[in-house]
Formats: structure tokens, sequence, C-alpha cells
């Protein structure tokens, strides 16, 4: 693998987690439980949507093979898509959505700190400005973390299911391979250990104020690096790219 | 090509243009426009958006080169850069009072605050009756870049014009 391909697959990776949990979070629209949260909802999924546009149509530009980002987001299979399989998790209940936001939004936050000053120029630019919207979205949920947590009983059973039901998805988030390890000598892309420690450090601190306990669960669920999904990806897959199929080169 | 104009001349020009979404300030003001380069007949127009999915910068485009069409200049390419990060910084003190007099809450502090992640949101006074009596509804309003608040004293909501 040379380092063009490395930085090609390391794009998909980022760009494909923004993707598909944008489109996640845009499914709450019409759908969220007060009117302010269907809003925030959809606003953050805006601001992931625009994320994943600008590094796959970065993507498409160090490939080189005369595609675009709709080409990338519209065109390709489930098995070619590299998004970390917590984002592709049904939405569930609002609780579950917000564990899920929470895990991954945490994630973001550390992971696009240290890309701030990747060696990429331009990682670095879309990162610097990533990393301003993402704080807003982690505080947000985190906020919600605690209402639903230290809540109802109610609220705090949901919550907890969240959490573990999603647990085992989080660690290959700070898996490494050898697009990372080129990266990392580049200085193109960050230890991912670094980002875990930070991670680990907030998450530990949100759900002890949220009265939330730490799942036990040793299973660890991994895949996307290699294109392997749960079975959720492939009906996403199929509603978020069936008008850019059924009508090729369709203007708006 | 008109070659009577400058660049600065035709910055003037674009500067015009309102924002799509809060049409009482230009994309100048708001510190979307960002440069013009003029390269023989190719007139380049840098700009940069608020946030990642504003869905307004396709609009400002289509905008920038009807209004670019206008004046005779119709070898135009729109350039989005995302260095440096648009910021509330930005927007000057002018364009914070043409916010407050249109119902929207200005951008109150510079956008290094830390605030933004751990503390408690800010007081902000009422665009409309000046109390600053005012609470915080959803730090997601009406687009990507307000909040929404309300004033418990004339019990009007309101946008506010968040810092990034």
């Amino acid at each position: 693998m040379n380092l063009q391909e490395a930085k090609f697959e390391y794009l998909l990776r980022l760009g494909d987690s923004s993707l598909i949990i944008g489109h996640r979070l845009s499914e709450w629209c019409g759908h969220g439980p007060i009117l302010e949260e269907d809003i925030a909802l959809t606003n953050i999924a805006l601001d992931f949507v625009g994320n994943a546009t600008e590094l796959l149509n970065y993507a498409a530009q160090v490939e080189g093979k005369e595609r675009n980002e709709d080409d990338l987001a519209f065109m390709r299979d489930e098995r070619e898509y590299r998004n970390l399989l917590i984002t592709e998790q049904p939405n569930c209940d609002y609780a579950n959505t917000i564990a899920r936001q929470f895990l991954f939004d945490t994630y973001m936050f550390f992971l696009y700190e240290e890309l701030k000053s990747s060696q990429d120029k331009t990682i670095a630019a879309i990162a610097t400005k990533t990393h301003k919207e993402v704080t807003y979205h982690l505080r947000h949920t985190t906020e919600w973390m605690y209402r639903l947590g230290d809540g109802t009983a109610e609220s705090h059973e949901r919550l907890q299911n969240g959490i573990n039901d999603l647990w085992m998805f989080t660690s290959e988030m700070f898996d490494m391979d050898e697009v990372d390890t080129l990266l990392i000598k580049e200085g193109i892309a960050p230890d991912l250990n670094k980002v875990k420690a930070g991670w680990e450090k907030r998450v530990k601190e949100v759900l002890a104020e949220a009265t939330i306990e730490i799942p036990t669960t040793l299973f660890k669920q991994k895949g996307s690096r290699e294109g392997k999904h749960s079975e959720h990806l492939g009906f996403l897959l199929a509603e978020m790219q069936y008008v850019h199929r059924a009508h090729p080169g369709a203007k708006w | 090509m008109n070659s009577i104009l400058n660049k600065q001349e035709i910055y003037n020009i674009l500067s015009e243009i309102p924002d799509p979404e809060i049409p009482v300030i230009n994309i100048n003001e708001l510190g979307i426009l960002r440069e013009v380069k003029l390269d023989g007949d190719l007139c380049t127009v840098v700009i940069t958006p608020t946030y990642s999915g504003c869905p307004a910068m396709k609009v400002i485009e289509d905008d920038i080169k009807i209004k670019l069409k206008e004046i005779g200049i119709e070898n135009v390419k729109v350039e989005l850069v995302y260095s440096p990060a648009w910021t509330t910084d930005w927007i000057s003190e002018t364009a914070k009072e043409k916010l407050r007099v249109y119902g929207i809450a200005p951008p109150d502090h510079s956008s290094v605050d830390k605030k933004v992640l751990l503390g408690k949101p800010r007081e902000l006074k009422c665009p409309l009756c000046g109390s600053s009596h005012t609470e915080m509804i959803s730090q997601f309003g009406s687009t990507a870049c307000k909040a929404l608040y309300r004033c418990l004293d004339c019990k009007e909501p309101f946008d506010y014009f968040k810092c990034l």
C-alpha cells in the first residue's frame, strides 16, 4: 500500500462515518420527541453530512479516478463502505440515539482535536472547522446524558440499555492497521491510543455523573475496516441511494 | 469581460449580495466573501462556509454568478475554502447592530471561549426589549448558526447567533 492509497482509505473511514451517522440522525426529522430536539438532531445531521461532503470530495481528489463526492456516497455498495459500525446502528428510542451520539461525538471531539494538527493541510483545515461544530454537538448530547441518566426510573433504564447495547461497537473506533501506521509516520493521522485515553476519561466521567454503569461485557464487534457491516447498513444505503441510482445523472 | 473593473470594485459589487437566510446583512459583513482574484478573463471568487453543511452556500454561489453576469463577467469560478475556519469574530460591529435590530441577538463573546463545551449558556439581552432576563430553549435554532432563546419579560422567543 502506498501513501496515496492509505490516504484515500483513511478519508473514506472519516467521511463514511460522518455520512452514515448524519443520515441516521436525519431519520429523526419529523419524529423528534419535542420540536426543539427534532430541530437539534437535524441541525447536527446537517453538520455531519456537510463534513462528509468535504471529506469525500477530498477523497475523490486523492484517488484521482474522476469520481466525485456524489459517486462515492451514492454508487458504492455496503462492502465498500468504511464507516464505524456504531454509526449505522438503528435509532431505536431517543435514549438509544443519545447514547450512540454521545459515544460517537466524544470520539469525534478527541479525534478531530488531533487531526487539527495533521501535516495534510486539507485534513487540518476540515478538522479545524469540524471540531468547532462537534464541540456544540458534544455539549448537547452530554446534557441529555445527564438528563436521561439521572432523570426518571424509565429514562435511566432506557439510557442504560442503550449504552449496554452499543458498548461492543466502541472498541473498533481505536483499532489501527497498516493505513494508520503509514499515516502516523507521515504526521497525517494521529495515534488512536491518544484519542482513546481522552475518550475513556471523558466517557467515564459523564457516565458516572449520569449514574449510568459502564458495561462489563467483553465482547467486541469489529469489521468496518474490511467493509464487514451489520445488516442495518444495507437497508440504510438502499434508502439513501435510491433516488440517485434510479435517475442517473439527474440535475436538481 | 469588463476590463474597467478591478478586483476591489468587483469585491465591492459582490458585497451587495445579502445572506439568503439573514437578508439584513451581506456576505461581506458576515465574513463569507474572502477574496476576488483576476487572471486574464477568469474571475475567481473565494468564499468560506459558516457551517460545514450550510445549505445557503449553493445559493450564495449562484447569486455570485448572477451578479457577475450582470456586469458582463461570464468566466467565473467560485472556490470554497475551509482555512482559516470561519468564526463569528469576523462579523463587524455594524453588522451585529443590524442583526440586533432585525431581532437576532448577535454573538456576544469571542469564539475562543472554551465555556461552550462545559459552561452554562451566557446571559443574553433580548434584542426586542433589552431585558437580560432571558433563557435558552435550545442550542439549535432555525438555522445551523443560531440557538433559540426566550425573553422572560416580554415573553418573545428570539434567535441567538451563536459563537463559533
